[in-house]
């Protein structure tokens, strides 16, 4: 498969009265044309700062791409100016974010926010944009689309305003979309009817997604391949099924292990095992495995060398030193 | 809409009913009235003064004075001036041109500069810009109007001699010359009213950008490609004026009190120096229509600022 956004040892750095931390540390992340991708890990592990960086909408400063190409079809983002990347955001890569009831403009109405990329990607006159706008509110579900053009945002529920964003980031057809937890905000059976309604549209428009989430749930559901991030890394890239029957990590096991089960009848059920300790502060990270602290396995080489990424099976890598040959530790 | 107005000013009623009232009140109790200087002239007899209180009321009890000037006021009675010898409404109507004139100007001249600086600091806060926009909107609202008033005549009346200090209304020209005379007495009221009004102005546009700017929606309007442009004016700009829009309503009577210190240094026969003559005068009458013009102003702003404000804000509903 060709890579549709390759992501190369991206640093995303961000400049503190505390010393410079380092959200992002070295993350490569390879999305495929028409691949529905999820970056999974706790809150402050650097997925969101991540997706940002693909288009430069971190503030900057105190942000800072510190090193690494995020090579989109063929061509390096990275150096781009924001004035150049204003032709990529939204007509090649669509945002979907995280909390609808901020992510609209409260001043405009929804379809003034919908149309008003499209008449800035594609040469239409207002009333084709409005027309299309209208059409793409049909397409998210939205009840009465042709009145609801003209209402604010304010006059819809969180399920609405998220169905919204996601006809506002598909509005010109891009090829990749970035959600960024799109249904955490939103209640439990919205959530399954966003989800469901994101994986329609990719596979009527074809296009690859890159869904950021921390519910393994979520994973589950929709992704075809799966990043694990922690403390600004990758620590575990594999293919959902592999991931979810063989995972290898010691965070990735814990991170499923967390997940409450239904499955299983009352004799085998036990608490839920949550994982000690909470992701450390990224300014002046310890030398070694960023993970060592919190981690059930820690050896002596743990918290002395940095485990790097390796191929355990075709297309499943980890970085971890547990049952590397070279690091010594026991399988 | 006009339910919701025509109720507010209904509300402003008894409001107004009160204001005047206290005013009133605080006036009689203050000492003099317009016929103390008759005292003091030996050329009128005691009993002359006396049929005079007694003609116009002054002796009454004070309810009943306040009940007469209000009934007066009903009519369209703004009452005399005896200092100036006219209708104390023909005298404020020939005060205020050159109030608006000036005060008006100052606004615009205030607006001019903070709504582009605020908005371009905020865009890049803490550059170079910004560090010398705040400085020096800091110095210009620490320096009071009389000072930098004063300081402007020294420079450029006294010592440069490139403008006149002292506003005249009659002058003696016409036509292109009367306007640039015009203009020309204008710039030094206009520009130390101006800038202290820019000075605090700015930073309350700088904040308020600085509000919105971090917002999710500005994020969302980024990703959407429109370009920084387009970004600031129609999502940043369009939230942050909203309270920068209020503000100017509610501050608008401030301004016309403000002005009273700086039509005293240059001598603008305006509302203000009409306000402090009239005091210090015992004009009575003038004292009382001019803070009652004032509180009307305030009442009156007040509501155009929530109009302006439901009217920018579309989450709000007057009903």
């Amino acid at each position: 498969m060709v890579p549709l956004l390759e992501i190369k040892g991206l640093k995303t750095h961000f400049s503190t009265d505390d010393g410079i931390l380092q959200a992002v540390d070295g993350v490569d992340i390879t999305i495929n044309k028409g691949e529905t991708l999820c970056v999974v890990g706790e809150s402050g592990c650097g997925k969101t700062v991540t997706a940002m960086s693909i288009l430069k909408l971190i503030a900057m400063p105190p942000g800072r791409i510190a090193a690494g190409e995020i090579i989109f079809e063929g061509r390096d983002l990275v150096p781009l100016t924001s004035k150049q990347l204003d032709d990529i955001r939204a007509k090649e890569i669509g945002f979907i974010f995280q909390e609808p009831m901020t992510s609209l403009n409260p001043v405009l109405t929804v379809g003034e926010q919908i149309a008003e990329s499209l008449r800035r990607h594609e040469n239409v006159t207002r009333r084709q944009a409005l027309e299309r706008t209208i059409e793409m509110l049909k397409l998210v579900q939205i009840p009465n689309a042709e009145g609801r053009v003209h209402n604010y945002p304010h006059q819809f529920s969180g399920g609405m305003r998220q169905r919204v964003m996601i006809a506002m980031a598909l509005a010109c057809k891009p090829k990749l979309i970035i959600a960024d937890e799109p249904t955490t905000a939103l209640d439990v059976t919205i959530q399954a009817q966003i989800l469901d309604l994101l994986q329609d549209m990719k596979e009527r428009f074809g296009m690859a997604v890159m869904l950021i989430t921390h519910a393994m749930g979520v994973v589950a559901e929709t992704a075809q391949r799966v990043v694990v991030m922690y403390a600004g890394k990758v620590v575990e890239e594999a293919g959902v099924d592999a991931l979810f029957a063989d995972p290898r990590h010691p965070y990735t096991q814990g991170l499923i292990r967390s997940i409450p089960r239904i499955d299983l009848d009352s004799e085998h059920k036990t608490r839920l095992e949550a994982i000690g300790g909470s992701v450390p502060i990224l300014i002046n990270p310890p030398v070694g495995c960023r993970f060592a602290p919190r981690c059930k396995f820690a050896m002596n080489v743990c918290t002395e060398k940095e485990p790097l990424l390796r191929v355990i099976a075709p297309g499943h890598r980890m970085a971890c030193h547990l049952g590397d040959p070279q690091s010594g530790g026991a399988a | 809409m006009s339910q919701y107005v025509l109720r507010r000013l209904l509300i402003a009623i008894p409001s107004l009913l009160g204001i005047s009232a206290v005013l009133f009140f605080v006036l009689a109790l203050a000492p003099g009235d317009p016929f103390s200087e008759l005292a003091t002239n030996p050329n009128v007899p005691p009993e002359v003064q006396a049929a005079l209180r007694a003609r116009f009321g002054l002796d009454d009890p004070i309810y009943l004075r306040y009940l007469h000037w209000l009934s007066a006021m009903a009519h369209g009675d703004w009452g005399f001036s005896f200092v100036s010898r006219m209708d104390v409404d023909r005298l404020i109507l020939q005060r205020l041109p050159a109030t608006l004139y000036v005060i008006g100007s100052a606004q615009v001249l205030a607006l001019l500069i903070a709504i582009p600086v605020g908005v371009y600091a905020a865009t890049k806060p803490y550059s170079l810009f910004d560090q010398i926009a705040n400085t020096l909107a800091f110095i210009g609202f620490s320096l009071p109007t009389f000072f930098t008033g004063l300081l402007f005549i020294l420079i450029f009346s006294v010592t440069l001699d490139w403008l006149p200090f002292v506003y005249t209304t009659d002058i003696k020209a016409t036509g292109i010359r009367w306007v640039l005379e015009m203009i020309r007495q204008a710039i030094m009221p206009v520009a130390v009213l101006g800038l202290f009004q820019a000075a605090s102005m700015t930073r309350f546009v700088r904040s308020a950008m600085l509000d919105v700017i971090r917002l999710d929606y500005v994020t969302t309007a980024r990703a959407k490609g429109l370009g920084q442009a387009k970004v600031i004016v129609k999502h940043v700009m369009r939230n942050a004026m909203i309270p920068v829009v209020t503000l100017i309503a509610l501050q608008m009577p401030a301004v016309f009190g403000g002005a009273i210190v700086t039509e005293q240094i240059f001598r603008i026969p305006g509302i203000g120096s009409l306000l402090i003559s009239s005091i210090l005068s015992n004009d009575t009458p003038v004292v009382m229509a001019v803070t009652f013009v004032f509180a009307c102003l305030v009442v009156l702003f007040n509501l155009i600022a929530d109009v302006l404000y439901g009217w920018l804000d579309p989450r709000i509903s007057l009903r």
